[in-house]
């Protein structure tokens, strides 16, 4: 019953709805940014369920199989990466070990869906941007595994998320030491890879290949990778709360602290997205396995030379 | 269903589509994304995929070549849809009247759900088209009780 309890209630509906909030602010934000006016609160939730009414388009030139079931595996890994760390964050001793490997995995499912997505869709727009979401894997992952090292290593080397959250309690957060702080910074970098927001927004690129691998999905499909991406939005902030700032806590004023830290890190995003034009694909493969690597390496050697 | 249709007009994404204009209703339509006019408040976005699309802005008189593209435009968007010609050419063809390449204006082509005159409309005539499109298709609803014929 918990474990329901934990993926139905935590990891989809809760998780869900601070998504959605989180995409709200972030649009509003950017608006803000423009001088405009922005979108009313509930517009994400709205856009959901009108893409859940309208009519689902499958190409006769598409993979069907594939094309309608890469959204739903998408949903479904999002889903369960947010309730692992959800049950991970409010009962540390419980967790079993090597879940911080599964989460790293099930955090590349969503891209390897937008991937399938676009390659079965049959359409040479989408299979561009599919080509663009797997070199932008290749090149986010290295530095984003180096990054997660340094927690691990600061925790005895423990691959248990309860246990990285139970050494942070005890000896203070991973963020406040040198290698912690250059990790974090790093991991954000990597988390707007991830999330594909603009400077590395190339698989969808609006203005050169049109959504790229979106570009044939309609419908419920499209409802279930926006779904997803919201939740993604929350998931991917709350696994650099757990890992480097001691995970949020949910009774008292450190709630209102830890909701502090996750607006702040999604306003980080929005004001990245914001300020910077589009990298090329062969610019963001530099730029990650260049100097962002070379940094995330600096960081372990910190880390393990106890900084 | 009511409240699928409500939450319909909160959300129109338009797609924008430019059949042989003079570019200058086009130039209209991007102000309207601009700080000054912004439709995002009114939840509308403008999409880059006609399958994501609810609403389709036609500008420009249908010349021949375009009219076969139109329809298939057209029929790649996922209901329900609508349709808004914007700009003299797209409503009668305004200049190109008498020309050999502009046989019909665009409602002969496919169904349009609302004119915005104008050579070329300013952005707020076009935000105003819009929101009267939104406001006719709630007084139909409550006037007939049933939904609009979603084409
Ligand atoms: S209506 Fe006027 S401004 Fe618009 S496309 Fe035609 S000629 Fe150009």
């Amino acid at each position: 019953m918990t474990y329901l309890l934990y993926v139905f209630l935590l990891g989809f509906l809760l998780t869900a709805v601070i998504g959605f909030l989180a995409s709200w602010f972030d649009r509003k934000l950017t608006a803000r940014l423009q001088y405009r006016i922005g979108p009313p609160l509930l517009q994400p939730l709205y856009d959901f369920l009108k893409l859940l009414e309208k009519e689902t388009l499958i190409p006769k030139a598409s993979s069907q199989f594939t094309f309608v079931s890469a959204p739903l595996v998408g949903l479904i890994s999002a889903i369960t990466v947010s309730a692992i760390l959800w049950a991970s964050n409010m009962d540390p001793q419980k967790t079993f070990i090597g879940d911080l490997i599964v989460v790293i995995y099930l955090f590349l499912v969503p891209s390897i869906s937008i991937v399938l997505g676009g390659f079965a869709s049959g359409n040479p727009l989408a299979s561009l941007g599919a080509s663009r979401e797997l070199k932008l894997l290749l090149s986010y992952e290295l530095p984003f595994i180096l990054a997660i090292l340094v927690a691990v290593i600061k925790s005895d080397f423990s691959l248990r998320l309860g246990e990285i959250l139970l050494a942070q309690a005890k000896n203070g957060m991973v963020a406040v030491s040198w290698s912690g702080g250059l990790a974090m910074l790093i991991a954000v970098i990597c988390m707007q890879g991830k999330l594909a927001l603009v400077p590395f927004d190339t698989p969808e690129a609006e203005t050169e290949i049109a959504h790229g691998v979106m570009i044939e999905y309609s419908g419920a499909l499209l409802a279930a990778y926006h779904l997803m991406k919201n939740m993604m939005l929350f998931a991917l902030p709350f696994f650099i709360i757990i890992v480097y700032l001691g995970g949020l806590k949910v009774k008292g004023l450190p709630l209102l602290y830890g909701m502090l830290e996750y607006v702040g890190l999604v306003a980080f995003l929005t004001l990245i997205r914001n300020t910077n034009p589009r990298f090329r694909t062969e610019q963001v493969l530099k730029f990650f396995w260049g100097p962002v690597t070379m940094l995330a390496a600096v960081a372990v050697g910190l880390a393990l030379g106890d900084y | 269903m009511r409240l699928l249709e409500k939450v319909f007009l909160k959300s129109l994404w338009v797609f924008h589509l430019a059949t042989g204009s003079c570019n200058n209703c086009d130039i209209e339509i991007l102000d309207c994304l601009t700080p000054r006019h912004d439709i995002e408040r009114f939840g509308m976005l403008l999409t880059g995929s006609i399958k994501h699309a609810d609403v389709l802005m036609v500008t420009g008189a249908v010349n021949r070549q375009c009219i076969p593209r139109i329809k298939r435009v057209y029929e790649q968007m996922p209901k329900p849809r609508l349709v808004v010609a914007i700009g003299e050419c797209a409503l009668s063809r305004g200049v190109f009247m008498q020309s050999y390449n502009c046989p019909m204006p665009l409602d002969h082509v496919i169904p349009v759900d609302v004119y915005i005159p104008g050579c070329p409309p300013r952005p707020e005539a076009i935000m105003a088209g819009l929101l009267k499109l939104i406001e006719r298709r709630k007084e139909n609803r409550a006037e007939t009780g049933r939904e609009n014929d979603s084409r």
